[in-house]
């Protein structure tokens, strides 16, 4: 009863392939995206920003990556902190050495460097299928990290070894530096999210994602049918290290503002966006939503329960962190695994009919 | 090649030229050899039957033809002229199109949009047009789509346009497969076991669709099947093939009569 689709009936096909066919899904779209500009910029502070909003936006971009790849095209890929790497350090590299350069237009090269290396380290995937695969990314992941620590030019010489993100300003307001207002950076990277969010939905829905899918159902039968299988890997590890590459290049530059290659980026990062794809849910947008807002929030909402309403201690609460966290990720892959993704269909399909169970 | 010979079939369909001929393949992996000096065209519009036991070397001919195995021996001419060696997909984008014995759907995907798949020969917009969608992207959607309706109506599967392939009974999902090698307008369709595990209704309607294809469209059809009854039936001309090799070759009727055929089928006495 409170969510229908009976009545609604579309007279040209470029209507029945929009996103949101059933009206009150378009509706909630559109609810939500201003609440994200209208309303959250106004009340955002501080705390909300950098515990919750930003990483949750941040990862939904870094999860739709890995989901291109593995959700869309089938290929498994472990080295997505690696990638996150590529996409901060080349927006390292970017912004000091061309100081005047847009933001905007420095995270955007910064994604093309990560799809370029992406495609390189993609390359083997037209060979091994599966946990082979899984383990060639894996190798991806720790050379990254190895070669951005060993080389000096990539942190450009500092003692440390870290990169930190230099003051730059979009439109008149600093988006990094320590003087960055939450709201600012907030809505810059809600831009980012919601652009590429779109960009995804456009590429999953039409040929190319259907190239991809048909490669992952079936890799002989979509060779067959006309499917250049090297074409659609590639293209799937270029999009994919894209997406992740900017995930990267915010998580340095606006959300950490210094870095550290093993530290930022190491291999439980990629666990991290890997643990969101399954859990939001393998070949769906929506998902990938679903698995970072639960993979940020959960975390900080067991703390906040642990820690600030029973009073313990906060190592003991962390390792309880690990246990909770670790088992619900069992619990999905074994109870659901679509995902949340899926859990939210069935929840439509139920709502359908509520409250008349026929 | 020379003029091309026509000839009309008894229910009044004209057979034109070789579409595809294939000359002395053989194919062998390692020491063992599937197909062994084996000759035969494939004219169009006719319905062409390749039978024989198993392990004949049905599947491996088909396979030859789409460009899945290449033969150490012997030559595919397409439309008369030699066909360079291909990977294929590229034999794909030249309209050839083919169904599997054992279903190869891509399951996550729903009915409509395994037959839209089908038309990516047909489709020519890049990633960059859609990237953006509005426009080039989306018009070219709606175009393919309309052409995958007219299929989806053709098969009669207009209920399950939208359900993902893999909660389809086999015999459904038989008939999406097909749909899925009409959408890309073939000039020649390959059928592998179209028929295999299918009760007497559904082979019914399996043969009407096959006959409708081949009479509607002037699409040239070449199909593996056990079911003698329906070979005898649907096809123009029989290849039967034992072992890797040629045993026999023509109209239903003369494959029927030809001795090494019954052999082949029945068994014979060695005395």
């Amino acid at each position: 009863m409170l969510y229908r689709e009976a009545g609604v009936f579309k007279t040209s096909y470029a209507k029945d392939q929009e996103t949101f066919p059933i009206p009150f899904d378009k509706a909630g779209y559109f609810l939500a995206l201003i609440v994200a500009f209208g309303v959250i910029p106004f009340l955002v502070n501080d705390y909300w920003a950098n515990a919750i909003l930003l990483p949750f936006l941040i990862y939904a971009i870094a999860a739709i990556g890995l989901n291109i790849l593995t959700g869309y095209c089938g290929q498994v890929s472990l080295g997505s902190g690696g990638f996150m790497a590529v996409g901060a350090y080349a927006t390292y590299k970017l912004m000091t050495a061309f100081p005047d350069l847009n933001m905007i237009i420095v995270i955007l090269l910064a994604g093309l460097v990560t799809a370029f290396v992406g495609v390189l380290f993609g390359l083997p995937s037209l060979r091994i299928k599966g946990f082979y695969l899984a383990v060639a990314t894996l190798a991806a992941q720790f050379f990254l990290v190895w070669l951005f620590n060993k080389i000096p030019w990539f942190y450009n010489y500092s003692a440390s070894g870290q990169i930190s993100a230099p003051e730059r300003v979009v439109l008149g307001f600093e988006v990094t530096g320590a003087n960055a207002q939450p709201a600012v950076i907030y809505l810059f990277c809600l831009c980012f999210t919601v652009a590429l969010a779109w960009v995804a939905r456009n590429l999953t829905r039409s040929n190319t994602g259907r190239k991809w899918m048909a490669i992952r159902d079936m890799d002989i039968a979509a060779e067959i049918i006309g499917v250049n299988p090297l074409m659609a890997k590639l293209s799937a590890f270029a999009v994919s290290s894209f997406y992740i590459g900017v995930a990267g290049a915010l998580l340095f530059s606006v959300y950490l503002g210094a870095a550290e290659v093993g530290e930022a980026f190491g291999i439980q990062k990629s666990f991290l966006v890997l643990f969101m794809v399954i859990i939001g849910g393998l070949g769906s947008i929506f998902g990938s939503f679903a698995g970072a807002a639960f993979m940020v929030l959960f975390p900080v909402l067991l703390k906040n329960v642990m820690v600030g309403q029973l009073g313990w201690a906060t190592d003991i609460a962390a390792h309880f962190e690990f246990i909770i966290v670790g088992a619900l990720i069992i619990i999905f892959l074994i109870v659901e695994p679509h995902g949340l993704a899926a859990l939210w269909r069935i929840a439509k399909e139920k709502l359908r009919l509520w409250p008349f169970p026929h | 090649m020379n003029a091309v010979e026509t000839f009309t079939t008894p229910d009044g369909r004209t057979i034109g030229g070789p579409v595809m001929e294939m000359r002395n393949i053989t194919l062998r992996f390692g020491g063992v050899v599937a197909i062994k000096d084996i000759s035969f065209d494939i004219r169009e519009g006719e319905i062409r039957a390749i039978i024989g036991p198993n392990g004949a070397g049905k599947s491996s001919m088909l396979n030859v033809i789409n460009g899945f195995y290449h033969p150490q021996e012997g030559e595919v001419f397409d439309h008369g002229k030699k066909r360079a060696p291909m990977r294929p997909y590229q034999i794909a984008h030249q309209g050839i199109a083919r169904t599997f014995q054992n279903i190869a759907l891509f399951k996550g995907m729903s009915t409509l949009d395994n037959i839209m798949t089908g038309r990516l020969t047909h489709m020519k917009s890049g990633i960059l047009s859609h990237i953006l969608w509005k426009g080039k992207a989306e018009n070219e959607e709606v175009v393919n789509r309309e052409k995958v309706e007219r299929i989806i109506d053709f098969l009669e599967i207009q209920t399950i346009r939208k359900t993902p392939v893999g909660r389809l009974p086999y015999g459904l999902q038989k008939r999406v497969e097909l749909g899925r090698a009409l959408a890309a307008e073939p000039k020649l369709l390959l059928l592998d076991e179209p028929m295999a595990g299918m009760n007497v209704e559904e082979k019914e309607d399996m043969s009407r669709f096959i006959l409708d294809v081949n009479d509607e469209f002037g699409t040239t059809i070449a199909l593996i099947e056990h079911d003698m009854g329906v070979v005898m039936d649907i096809a123009d001309r029989v290849v039967v093939m034992d072992y890797g090799k040629k045993i026999g070759d023509g109209t239903p009727d003369e494959v029927r009569s030809n001795q090494d055929v019954i052999d082949a089928y029945l068994g014979v006495a060695h005395d």
